[in-house]
């Protein structure tokens, strides 16, 4: 099967989306010609012509208003906002119209509309190319959230979230465009081709939106994360010598809760990981699932490792990112309950 | 009429997607650019009502002609002494950006963003403002700092995130931030700052001072929804300050014509505001300081705001992230009808008698040594991987005056 980076599966999935349907349309800022600066659309335009893939002018609330637009008209927009840093100009558009289109008009109009965007740390970026904004979109009624970890993952839930009737948030971490990367930023990183995910069938296929994968079973306790974070909570509990359940959650919403669920009623302890900052996070919605469902089975504390409640730094970026140690250091806790 | 019937009398409708005049393989061409001679566009008065001078807004100020001479309404501002001044800004802020895209490559630093050929734009605009007056720039507009006499050492530390960065290694290199020299944050997010310049020069007038303000943006980011906010507010309460777009031709890869659209200039776009717009070759550093004192001028008066397109070209990369001979000819640079900047007043000086090939060449090289020197000065702090660096507990401290019980809390458990 050929072996494919993250950017490559997630070209694909446009590609083959739009082969299929010619109301799949791709824009966004440096996306026609280019191909988008880190590459995604690459060749697009050539393919289909650049009345469906075409460089947008720089505003954001534009791009995703035309996308709503075109998308209420019948289309499949998949748009790119270059950073997610750079998304809060549309961040109107999304909450206040997107996510409440179907709703408001009980469904005479509607808003199946994919919005793309890089997100996460560990790649020098400061506060302008480094955020984690997910639970920014998950606290909005009326999106999905999918955030992919792996190349195989990220065509399969590209295609469903492009087939979605609703809008999809698709979250790309960029760190692990070209290869997982564990945390350790100062060993080399395994690129896609040596990587069993980076396996990435030709043509069509769907990971489903809402279903999270147990990337490594275990017994001693569950690690809920997503992206980046899958292969440093791995990193973590193998050099503990933890026998750890890590759950790839995938979608942010829909949740699989069933998987959560099923795993730490068995395991009895759970650590919840992201890049994202602490406060309001994600995790904390997770924290309140998992206590609120498996109270009883829980024989310590939920524990949460995320980003510092401060904006993301440029120097300390190693400083700030919740790297192996960190994790380790809460996986340990947790299962002697200090 | 049936919507059949619509059809059959207009056809179908089709999508009109821009395009640049030329692809990389292609001839360079500006032909479809018009270029004025030097001298030929008039200079109203600062008080003249915009209605009567909506024609600047599609022509080009220019006061350098071939010969190198100054000529025409806007010519004569500036002294010999000046003049070297400024040609040596340009020539130290186009050293300044070369060794730090190289110290870049070295690993020195994560990120550099060069002006070349457009170091007129910012270098001569600062000279039109006085102590007190606060720019919003963008990345563009290191001439500010150097022709502001900002410590270029001080320029380097923040660039290489060192233990004297005076942002605590907390921004992007070359997001630079002093107030004491008229310069604003620069946040990295486009366009978000233009409105904040109306605000601070609208402050300005409330209070009764004397300061203006100056909103910096590229011709790719006047796309964005604070741009229009910035010209609504500034029309409306004819706040005193000076609305800049430097029109580089490109936005990464995306040509002027994808932000400009249907409209046949940057600066057109104010005249539906009622905000009078001049255009300007901003290779022409006489030029360019001529309009920046008229515009400055008008806002000091109270006459309200003035938009400013510059006429230029990004001779160089985006970024050191990018590699525009993937989107544009190799040799459009070369091409670019304006030319070099600082050529170009190089020549003017020659012309007037006020300089030579021997003084220009003994200045390049006392330039690249005081730039050295600042650069190893800069090292001795440290740069982004090696030697002294700010502390863990810098990015703990900042984000309120006073630190939450959080925050504190967050700090312990990291252990610094
Ligand atoms: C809100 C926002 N969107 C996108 C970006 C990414 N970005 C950085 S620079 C740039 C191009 C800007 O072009 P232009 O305004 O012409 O300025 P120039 O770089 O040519 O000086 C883009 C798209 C950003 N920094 N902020
Ligand atoms: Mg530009």
């Amino acid at each position: 099967m050929p072996r494919k980076t993250m950017i490559e599966s997630i070209r694909d999935a446009m590609d083959t989306m739009m082969e299929r349907d010619e109301n799949v349309v791709v824009f966004g800022e440096d996306v026609g010609f280019f191909g988008g600066v880190f590459r995604c659309t690459q060749g697009l335009q050539a393919k289909y012509g650049k009345t469906r893939c075409f460089d947008a002018p720089i505003n954001e609330a534009g791009i995703v208003g035309a996308a709503i637009g075109m998308a209420s008209y019948g289309l499949k927009p998949c748009v790119e906002i270059q950073f997610a840093d750079y998304v809060y100009p549309a961040y109107d558009q999304i909450v206040s119209e997107a996510a409440r289109l179907r709703y408001r008009s009980n469904g005479d109009f509607t808003c199946p509309m994919v919005v793309r965007m890089p997100v996460g740390g560990g790649i020098f970026g400061g506060q302008t190319h480094s955020q984690s904004p997910e639970a920014l979109f998950t606290h909005v009624s009326g999106l999905k959230v999918v955030v992919p970890s792996n190349p195989y993952d990220a065509k399969g839930l590209l295609i469903s979230a492009i087939e979605d009737p609703d809008p999809v948030i698709f979250l790309e971490p960029k760190r692990i465009y070209n290869g997982p990367f564990d945390g350790h930023h100062d060993r080399p990183v395994t690129p896609w081709s040596k990587h069993d995910l980076g396996e990435v069938p030709d043509g069509h296929y769907t990971v489903p939106l809402g279903k999270a994968i147990k990337r490594r079973e275990g017994s001693q306790l569950t690690i809920l994360t997503y992206g980046t974070m899958v292969y440093v909570a791995e990193a973590a509990a193998a050099e503990h010598n933890i026998d750890a359940e890590i759950i790839d959650l995938r979608t942010l919403l829909p949740l699989d809760l069933e998987t959560i669920i099923e795993s730490v009623s068995k395991t009895g302890r759970c650590i919840v990981v992201h890049e994202a900052t602490l406060t309001s996070g994600f995790g904390a919605e997770l924290a309140a699932l998992v206590q609120e469902h498996c109270f009883y089975k829980l024989e310590a504390p939920v524990a949460r490792v995320a980003g510092w409640d401060t904006p993301y730094p440029h120097a300390q970026e190693w400083d700030y990112f919740p790297g192996p140690s960190r994790v380790g250091r809460a996986l340990v806790e947790t299962l002697e309950g200090l | 009429m049936s919507d059949d019937g619509i059809a059959v009398e207009f056809g179908p409708l089709s999508l009109h997607v821009p395009e640049p005049a030329v692809r990389p393989g292609g001839e360079p061409d500006f032909s479809n650019v018009t270029f004025p001679d030097a001298g030929s566009v008039r200079r109203p008065d600062v008080d003249t009502n915009p209605e009567d001078m909506r024609d600047l807004a599609f022509s080009i100020i220019r006061v350098l002609n071939p010969e190198g001479e100054a000529v025409g309404p806007w010519a004569n501002l500036l002294t010999d002494d000046q003049l070297v001044e400024g040609l040596r800004h340009m020539m130290t802020l186009r050293t300044f950006d070369a060794r730090m895209q190289i110290a870049q490559r070295q690993g020195k630093t994560s990120f550099y963003m060069q002006h070349l050929g457009e170091e007129a734009v910012s270098c001569a605009f600062r000279k039109a403002l006085v102590q007190g007056d606060m720019n919003f720039p963008t990345y563009r507009q290191a001439g500010l700092l150097i022709a502001g006499e900002y410590p270029m050492v001080e320029m380097m530390c923040q660039i290489y995130s060192n233990e004297r960065d005076p942002l605590k290694g907390r921004q992007l290199p070359i997001m630079y931030s002093s107030k004491e020299h008229g310069f604003f944050s620069i946040s990295g997010n486009l366009a978000t700052q233009y409105i904040q310049a109306v605000g601070w020069a609208m402050a300005s007038a409330i209070k009764k001072d004397s300061k203006i303000a100056a909103a910096w943006i590229g011709d790719g980011s006047t796309a964005e929804s604070d741009f229009h906010a910035a010209l609504v507010f500034a029309s409306t309460y004819k706040a005193p300050v000076v609305l800049n777009i430097v029109n580089n031709q490109w936005a990464i890869s995306t040509f002027q014509g994808i932000a400009r659209g249907g409209s046949g200039t940057f600066a057109a776009r104010g005249l539906g505001f009622g905000i009078p717009a001049l255009r300007v070759d901003g290779n022409d550093y006489l030029a360019v300081f001529a309009v920046a004192q008229w515009a400055t001028e008008r806002a000091r008066r109270n006459l309200g705001p003035t938009l400013v397109e510059y006429v230029t070209y990004r001779a160089g990369a985006h970024s050191t992230s990018d590699d525009p001979s993937a989107y544009r000819p190799k040799m459009e640079s070369e091409a670019w009808p304006l030319g070099d900047p600082i050529m170009r007043l190089k020549n003017h000086l020659i012309a007037r008698g006020a300089w030579s090939e021997e003084r220009h060449t003994q200045t390049e090289a006392e330039i690249l040594d005081t730039v050295i020197a600042a650069q190893k000065e800069a090292e001795s702090f440290g740069t982004l991987h090696a030697g002294g660096k700010p502390s863990a507990r810098d990015m703990f401290e900042g984000v309120y005056e006073e630190m939450p019980p959080h925050l504190r809390r967050q700090r312990q458990q990291a252990g610094v």
